[in-house]
């Protein structure tokens, strides 16, 4: 590659912000972790490098992603009419509980933490790994043998549970494999418990000089807030899977009445753990809202202080409100009122987010690249998630819709509209700084408008369908029900397809996409000003001292190099 | 009250019902203001200030910090959000005191059917009759998984548990039919676990219920058991014209010699009978699935022997 470094330098404003060049003094090219950290692939599965891990996620994250989309895929399809389309009840409960179980414990919950925030905590506050890199593969590979574990279900006798395991059935009813998908829920939780961990002590003990705690990127923050629900709450969930396999293998009463045991204490349990997940789930997406508004709008966050310190509290008042999904299950009036109350007090910073979000596009320098589209469709899609779960929290509503397909539409709203647009987002934002190349723009933007035209068809429906009564795990449906569940299946192809083309595009853009320099984007954040594309092994030759807040775009002019797409013009003009 | 379906809601058919739709569409247009705000105010900025050929070194961006702004979304949300709250909670009461003189019907919910047990001595299966304008108190409990009790025309809905009495109540204010639907996720058939209310007249369900109690009397017992066949749900399973559905048809069975799951053979008799409906597992019927619930408490002596003539009638040995 003769890729040269534009020397566009003398005619910027004295205040942007330079670029690693991409060859060194000798005019060498730079090392860069791709390549020169081993070719083997033995080299790759004993590696202690944070962003080789980070990739290692990817491959089975997006893997698992897949298949639990082609489970939904396959659960719509049935859905299409009343009645045996393809499957009987049986498969098509195996065909549901395998979706949730997949989407959630192998998709979304590692996706942004063990993929993105692997890639970039380190890169973010100017360090040269996490603080454990040891521990961090070791997650990596937990994560694998709980992945087997939940899977081996699938080919011999897949659960029927459903994702929640609730009792008595998981202990008694089912005939299914349940023992070894739960298991594996298990082993899985070490692995989320480990990544926390190690993103506690490196946002501690790792930063750079300079990097104080309010010049950390809101990425870190949200990362950091994160990681301390995934320390204090995957245990309970451990605890509670081992309780239900005790019981199951070994009869030991503990939720099932038959022997003496309350099934109801076992949604406590469940959602204690469970709840809070739903915040290890969003709060990263938050995070990288934060970046992407930021920079392609290049300008100063609205509120940094609100937006770094709702997560902390978000995730701690995340633990006291898991009561609002047992609002049916009889618990006391006052334990239903605390609940209801708390629930909407919990709601009120992510709203403020919101409008923090909102605001930082006044006056901005907008830019429609791929990642801003997708944060933009964060804030349309995320803000429908946000208020329809007001209904689920006001009482007397949610006893109607509670179970209904509402409460699928609602969380799909919020888990795919917020936190997987989010993710694919912050992976089409970073995957220049990864592969140092850039994907196509104009594929790029077709598989985002399939999938957010596909996703809205397939879930707006389903509000309706649920106010209208319509109980959620159904394998057939009166005919009443047909038309909304006809759409929104016909939804469900066109944002499968979406999907589809965002993969190959991602895919196409890594291997054989356009060179790009190290900071397309005009981001000010470490990772962009100060390391190449695609990053050294270790990250900085010279551990870089921060004097700039992440997002001083009203300060600095961030240099453009290479950029990917029209958005910043290589010509910068002179600040005003 | 509007009892037909809008573009939201199902039919309003209770006495709560209202209160709980106001809440709702209070919700809703709260929602459809706030969601307006946020995108109009996003599709407002980014078209007005979207990138410009040689915008990229402005320095003049807008304000990262305005207090009164500021303090404005956190207390209007706030204030919004406590008034949803009192008025959910009020509601939530609404239908957790039961009136005092509310007429009592117990609820059982088993893989995969309701049955109900009225005051009067009465009981059906997967249809719950009630008089209009008067209120009804349910107490519900479960055979063995958790089920849900749902009836979206009402907006109640009570989990049903294996451990212990949970209650419901309700004052129906049409007349008619609505959907009853288990909303807990319990197993195989859990959405075929659905049935019907049927809102009488008071002079109707006097009528109706002076029948149930009647039943049987001054009948031929394989008439009887004609009628128990339909409203006991066996017809849900078992057909009479020798197709097979979940279970064997009943046509020809009596009588008869039946291949069981162990290869052993029974001659289908009274007693073979008896137990096949009280003790559904103890004799697999080969080629079946043991999803036939036990009747064992359901029915009475007199209904067994009813259906035991119904069966006998239906062809066999009485041909
Ligand atoms: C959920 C479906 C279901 C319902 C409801 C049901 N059954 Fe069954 N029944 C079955 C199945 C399946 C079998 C065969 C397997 C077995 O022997 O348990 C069966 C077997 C029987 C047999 C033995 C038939 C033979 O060919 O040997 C009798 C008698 C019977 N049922 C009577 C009844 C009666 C009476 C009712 C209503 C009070 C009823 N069943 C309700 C599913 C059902
Ligand atoms: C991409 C991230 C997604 C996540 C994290 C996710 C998660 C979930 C979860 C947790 C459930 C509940 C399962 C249960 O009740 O046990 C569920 C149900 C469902 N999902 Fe998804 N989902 C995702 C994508 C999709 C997509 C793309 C579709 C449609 C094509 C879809 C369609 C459904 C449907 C129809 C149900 C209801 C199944 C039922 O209750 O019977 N999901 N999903
Ligand atoms: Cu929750
Ligand atoms: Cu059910």
């Amino acid at each position: 590659m003769s890729e040269q470094t534009r020397s566009a330098a003398a005619e910027l404003p004295r205040s942007a912000v330079a670029v690693p060049e991409r060859t060194d003094e000798n005019g060498l090219p730079r090392p860069n972790f791709l390549r020169d950290g081993g070719g083997t692939l033995w080299s790759w599965l004993t590696t202690l490098d944070h962003k080789r891990i980070g990739i290692l996620y990817m491959i089975m994250v997006m893997l698992f992603f897949f298949v639990g989309g082609l489970f939904a895929l396959l659960v719509r399809l049935e859905l299409f009419a009343p009645g045996e389309q393809f499957f009987g009840p049986d498969t098509y409960n195996r065909l549901f509980t395998l979706h949730g179980a997949v989407m959630i414990f192998l998709f979304i919950i590692p996706s942004i933490p063990a993929i993105l925030g692997n890639f970039v905590l380190p890169l973010q506050i100017g360090a040269k790994d996490v603080a454990f890199p040891r521990l961090n593969l070791a997650s990596w590979y937990i994560y694998m043998i709980g992945a087997i574990f939940a899977l081996y279900s699938l080919v011999t006798n897949a659960a029927d549970t459903g994702w929640t395991f609730y009792t008595p059935y998981s202990s008694s009813g089912s005939d299914t494999a349940v023992i070894s998908i739960t298991l594996g829920a298990f082993i899985l939780g070490f692995s989320s418990i480990f990544t926390g961990l190690n993103f506690i002590v490196t946002v501690h003990k790792m930063r750079a000089p300079g990097m104080t705690w309010f010049k950390l990127p809101l990425m870190v923050w949200a990362l950091y807030a994160t990681a301390i629900i995934q320390v204090l709450a995957t245990p309970v969930l451990g605890i509670t899977l081992l309780l239900l396999v005790l019981e199951r293998a070994f009869g030991v009463g503990i939720f099932d009445p038959a022997m003496g045991g309350d099934p109801v204490l076992f949604q406590h349990f469940f959602w204690f753990y469970s709840h809070p997940a739903v915040y290890i789930m969003i709060l990263p997406g938050m995070g990288i809202i934060s970046e992407l508004i930021t920079t392609f709008s290049h300008r100063n966050i609205f509120g940094y202080k609100f937006i770094a310190f709702s997560s902390l509290a978000i995730a701690l008042v995340s633990f006291l409100v898991w009561g609002h999904h047992m609002f049916t299950s009889g618990q006391s009036e006052f334990a239903v009122m605390l609940f209801s109350f708390l629930t909407f007090m919990v709601a009120i910073p992510s709203a403020i987010k919101v409008f923090n979000w909102t605001t930082t596009l006044y006056k901005g320098s907008i830019s429609f690249s791929v990642p801003m589209l997708y944060a933009l469709s964060f804030l349309f899609m995320f803000t429908i998630g946000g208020l329809t779960g007001l209904f689920l929290g006001a009482l007397s509503v949610d006893v109607h819709v509670h179970d209904t397909y509402f409460v699928v539409a609602h969380f799909h709203y919020v888990m795919v509209g917020g936190t997987v647009m989010a993710f694919i987002g912050g992976l089409h934002y970073w995957w220049p700084k990864m592969f140092g190349r850039m994907y196509n723009r104009t594929s790029a933007v077709a598989a985002w408008a399939l999938v957010f035209v596909g996703f809205n068809m397939t879930f707006f429906a389903q509000f309706i369908l649920g106010t209208q009564g319509m109980p959620r795990r159904y394998w057939t449906y009166p005919e009443q029900f047909q038309s909304l569940h006809g759409f929104s299946s016909s939804g469900s192809l066109v944002m499968g397809l979406g999907f589809l083309i965002m993969g190959v595009t991602l895919l196409a853009g890594a291997l054989r996409g356009r060179v790009v320099g190290s900071n397309p984007w005009g981001s000010l954040t470490l990772e962009w000003t100060h390391a190449t594309s695609p990053p050294e092994p270790h990250n900085y030759p010279n551990t870089p001292v921060v004097e700039n807040g992440p997002y001083d775009f009203d300060k600095l002019v961030p240099r453009v190099d290479a950029p990917g797409e029209p958005g910043p013009e290589p010509e910068p003009a002179p600040a005003k | 009250m509007d009892t037909t379906a809008t573009f939201w809601m199902p039919p309003s058919a209770s006495t709560t019902a209202g209160d709980v739709d106001s809440l709702f569409y209070f919700l809703l247009w709260v929602s459809v203001f706030f969601f307006a705000l946020i995108v109009g105010l996003s599709i407002l900025f980014i078209t007005k200030w979207r990138r410009r050929k040689g915008d990229t070194g402005r320095l003049d961006t807008g304000p990262t910090k305005n207090t009164l702004l500021e303090v404005a979304w956190i207390v209007i949300p706030t204030i919004i959000v406590v008034i949803i709250f009192v008025w959910g909670f009020r509601g939530y009461m609404n239908l957790s005191v039961i009136p005092a003189n509310a007429m009592e019907v117990k609820v059982t919910g088993q893989q995969w059917f309701w049955s109900f047990q009225y005051p009067e001595g009465a009981s059906t299966v997967n249809e719950l009759v009630v008089p209009v304008d008067t209120p009804v108190k349910l107490t519900l409990s479960s055979q063995d998984v958790i089920h849900a009790f749902y009836v979206p025309s009402f907006r109640i809905k009570r989990d049903v548990l294996p451990n212990r009495y949970q209650f419901a109540w309700f004052e129906a204010t049409h007349t008619g039919e609505y959907d009853l639907f288990c909303a807990e996720y319990c197993g195989s058939k859990h959405s075929q676990m659905t049935g019907t209310v049927r809102v009488l007249s008071g002079a109707d369900y006097k009528a109706w219920l002076e029948g149930a109690a009647l039943a049987g009397e001054g009948m031929a017992p394989a008439e009887y058991g004609g009628r128990l066949y339909e409203s006991k749900a066996c017809v849900t399973c078992h057909s009479l014209d020798g197709t097979p559905g979940n279970g064997p048809s009943f046509l020809g069975v009596f009588g008869h010699e039946v291949t069981l799951e162990d290869g052993s053979t029974v001659i289908a008799d009274e007693n073979y009978i008896r137990e096949s409906i009280l003790n559904p597992k103890a004799k697999l019927v080969a080629g079946y699935q043991a999803v036939m619930p036990t009747y064992q408490g359901l029915l009475s002596d007199g209904e067994i022997d009813a259906l035991v003539a119904f069966i006998k009638s239906v062809g066999g040995e009485g041909e």
